[in-house]
């Protein structure tokens, strides 16, 4: 019953969203306010009816109900009850319902907190918001309904894939869906301002808290798949260059390339055009990424389905709303005016160049990442595209990007002295140097990516301390008193240099031993010992498990105890390894085991992996630099002011 | 979704990629063939090197590198010979030959592109007639002027 009236409540917002997206742009179009008000109360009862179309198959997850089809292929009685509420959005049809939800949801507190915003302005955004939950809404009813019954239900489901069983997988696809749907809202706003045919700094300030927030919730959805990946996949690996981690990746590079420009629309009125571009770009690259996963072109881990009919349904919307977006933009961006005017070497400028390596780097990852099916398509080949060719195509962007951060961060507006710049940043220079030479001197290798990682990450940290200190006229009082966006950009651009640091180390630095091991026996790596004291066997809730009991010394002490895992989950056949992580602030020691060997041996593998939390930890620290700048006083004070927003007065 | 479980299956057995059986004494041609098969793809499974598979097809791949480096060959020629049997699927790192070229250019040709008209955009925006600065005889008049 309550299944029903989940697909009722779907249908009804498919129409509510149909009026919402019809009537208040008419509205404002023809100036009639009742229409335009219409928008509030439709995007709330939009939102409304999803959220209980989605809580009510939620509802069919939790409590097992397997006449329900989805929940028969993706669920299982013995399963956790996290894992339950997680396998809602686990599968296909679940995670496009999560995806309009959370569309809506944008839609709606785009109503909530937009009460300042000029009337036609709201009207038109909150109608573009709706058209693409009619688009999606269409996809989910017509082609993916998660509603479907069984005529015949079976005793039990037949389980999640174990791989997504994880608590750090069960929260990737909500935040990672909030950064891409997060983008919808940058991309009504920027159709919304075409079609109104104005685009000043109140705009940019309007657009801009939506941008943060997509972008930390991709920052944080991303760094969640990577940590999962590195725990759970069995070799410590955190990043693939695989099509859907490109897929994600591609619109995170193009938000944090709007979120700057859109500083320089919202205090200078200028790159206005490109800003808008760019807000159109951002979420056609998340549809790109939705068509990537979900068509099967190409298939990857993570795709739980494809199914080509849906493929061309997605290809269908990507090129509409993208397209239809850009002929707008086509037509009308050259009514945009920049106003401020600005020298060659400012502020300005570098936000600029960061733009351009953002872009360019987003555009290198995009071409490698479609090449093996052009070239299989133009030029009948069958090729691969890899980790080799983006670590060469992709890094030299991010080096470049880190070098100039520094710079351009402590550039003032309109006009700056490089020369001047250049000298407040000596200190950290010298500190990258230093630290940089040190990593070189200790290291064994002769490899340069450590030591060049090393003084990149110290150089965008101690020029982001730099940063802060120029911004408090180095006094210490002051620092509090800063406004949070300035710690918010420090905190973020830190947090970049950390993760740059720890890649390059983790890389450069990581040491691994493969070996079989009998019961009893220890062995050393890096100065550690490790000894396998027993393997035992035993079942938990929905598999079964053969464990390792190892113990980690350094010296005669013992640090830890660790339990490598493999599992086998048998109602999906499928086997799945549990590495034992010591995590220690400076460094992991990763254990994982594997097959028995005829002789009574286990194979183990061990990986002393440096830095590695670092490389989460710099993503927290992103996020968390964002979440600081989203909270800036100048959003909650002024972000509906009527009043032109305050800008630095052109010269 | 069949298809998929077992890609899924081939990738998170318990498994390993190499394993201590298959692995060549000689510390420095192991450390070849790891360096090595971290470029090539193990071909039924989803964007995985065969160092980090665990089909039974990779394992095959890594023993034939292994016997190939082992019988002399250097690092290009081993790899020629599995791109020979395998066809150019087998490296993860596309060649340059051939329409190659455009994927490897694409970055550089982009950001030339992107640079020409931000610095095209920048120019524009920069004031019409820039403050002038002082000549190195005004800044030593200035100078003079300010100490007397």
């Amino acid at each position: 019953m309550i299944t029903e009236l989940g697909h009722f409540a779907l249908v009804l917002a498919f129409l509510v969203a149909i009026v919402q997206a019809v009537v208040p742009m008419a509205g404002a179009a023809l100036r009639r306010p009742n229409w335009m008000a219409l928008a509030i109360p439709a995007a709330n009862v939009q939102f409304l009816l999803i959220a209980f179309s989605f809580g009510a198959l939620m509802h069919a997850f939790i409590t097992s109900d397997f006449s329900l089809k989805l929940v028969v292929e993706n669920s299982h009685s013995a399963k956790p009850m996290l894992y339950k509420i997680s396998g809602t959005w686990g599968n296909h049809e679940g995670s496009m319902l999560l995806w309009v939800l959370i569309v809506s949801l944008f839609g709606a507190s785009a109503a909530w907190f937009g009460g300042a915003l000029p009337p036609t302005l709201k009207a038109r955004v909150l109608s573009v918001q709706a058209s693409i939950a009619v688009a999606f809404l269409a996809f989910i009813l017509f082609t993916s309904n998660p509603f479907l019954r069984l005529v015949m239900p079976p005793f039990d489901g037949q389980d999640l894939n174990p791989l997504l069983q994880d608590p750090g997988l069960a929260f990737h696809p909500p935040f990672l869906y909030l950064g891409y749907v997060g983008l919808s809202m940058t991309y009504s706003f920027a159709v919304a301002a075409l079609i109104e045919g104005r685009v000043d700094a109140a705009w940019g300030r309007w657009v801009r808290p939506w941008t943060l927030a997509a972008w930390i919730f991709l920052t944080i959805g991303i760094a969640l798949g990577s940590w999962w990946a590195y725990y759970e996949l069995g070799w410590g690996g955190f990043w693939f260059w695989d099509p859907v981690e490109n897929a994600s990746f591609m619109p995170w590079l193009l938000a944090a390339a709007l979120l700057h420009s859109a500083i320089v629309v919202e205090k200078r009125e200028s790159l206005k055009s490109w800003t808008i571009l760019l807000a159109i770009l951002a979420f056609g690259f998340s549809l790109i990424g939705t068509f990537i996963v979900r068509s099967g072109l190409l298939t990857s881990v993570h795709a739980f389905a494809n199914d080509p009919e849906r493929g061309v349904f997605i290809l269908i919307i990507l090129t509409a709303f993208t397209g239809g977006a850009l002929m707008l933009y086509a037509a009308r961006a050259s009514a945009m005016q920049a106003m401020g005017l600005f020298a060659m070497v400012s502020r300005e400028s570098a936000l600029v160049l960061n733009n351009v390596l953002l872009a360019v780097s987003a555009f290198v990852v995009f071409v490698g990442t479609m090449w093996p099916m052009v070239a299989e398509m133009a030029f009948d080949r069958k090729l691969s595209v890899g980790p080799p060719f983006f670590d060469a195509a992709f890094t030299p962007f991010m080096v470049v990007l880190g070098l100039v951060l520094p710079i351009g961060a402590l550039m003032p507006w309109k006009r700056a002295r490089l020369g001047a710049t250049l000298r407040k940043l000596a200190p950290a220079f010298a500190l990258a140097v230093a630290i940089g030479a040190l990593a070189w001197a200790m290291q064994t290798g002769r490899s340069a990516l450590g030591p060049v990682g090393a003084f990149l990450g110290a150089w965008i940290v101690a020029g982001a301390a730099v940063d802060l200190w120029t911004r408090a006229a180095g006094t210490p009082a002051r620092l509090a008193r800063l406004p949070q966006a300035d710690w918010g950009r420090v905190t973020a651009h830190a947090g970049l240099g950390v993760t740059i640091f720890a890649i390059a180390g983790l890389t450069a630095w990581q040491q691994e031993d493969i070996r079989v091991v009998h019961p009893g026996e220890s062995y050393g790596i890096g100065g550690y010992t490790l000894m396998l004291h027993r393997v035992e066997e035993g079942r938990g809730p929905n598999y079964f498990f053969t464990a390792g009991i190892v113990t980690l010394a350094k010296g005669n002490v013992d640090i830890a105890e660790l339990r490598p895992e493999k599992r086998v989950y048998p109602v999906s056949k499928m086997p799945t390894t549990e590495a034992a992580i010591d995590y220690r602030f400076l460094r992991d020691v990763y254990v994982v085991i594997g097959d028995d060997q005829d002789n009574g041996g286990l194979v183990m593998r061990t990986y002393i992996k440096p830095f590695a939390n670092w490389i989460w930890g710099g993503c927290l620290l992103m996020a968390f630099g964002g979440l600081l700048s989203l909270t800036d006083r100048r959003f909650r004070v002024a972000a509906g002011a009527r009043a032109r927003a305050q800008t630095v007065p052109a010269e | 979704m069949k298809r998929l479980a077992l890609a899924l299956a081939l990738i998170a057995g318990p498994a390993f990629a190499v394993q201590p059986d298959e692995m060549l004494s000689d510390p420095a041609l192991e450390a070849r063939a790891r360096e090595i098969s971290k470029g090539l793809r193990c071909l039924v499974c989803r964007n995985e090197s065969i160092d980090e598979s665990n089909a039974s097809l990779a394992r095959d791949l890594r023993i034939l590198l292994r016997e190939r480096l082992s019988a002399g060959d250097n690092d290009t020629e081993a790899v020629d010979y599995i791109v020979a049997r395998y066809g150019e699927y087998v490296l993860l790192n596309p060649t340059t030959g051939g329409a190659n070229w455009l994927l490897w250019a694409a970055g550089p040709l982009m950001l030339l592109l992107g640079g020409g008209l931000a610095w095209g955009y920048l120019r524009s925006r920069a004031p019409a007639a820039p403050e002038s600065r002082l000549t190195a005889d005004e800044e030593e008049r200035l100078h003079q002027i300010l100490e007397d």
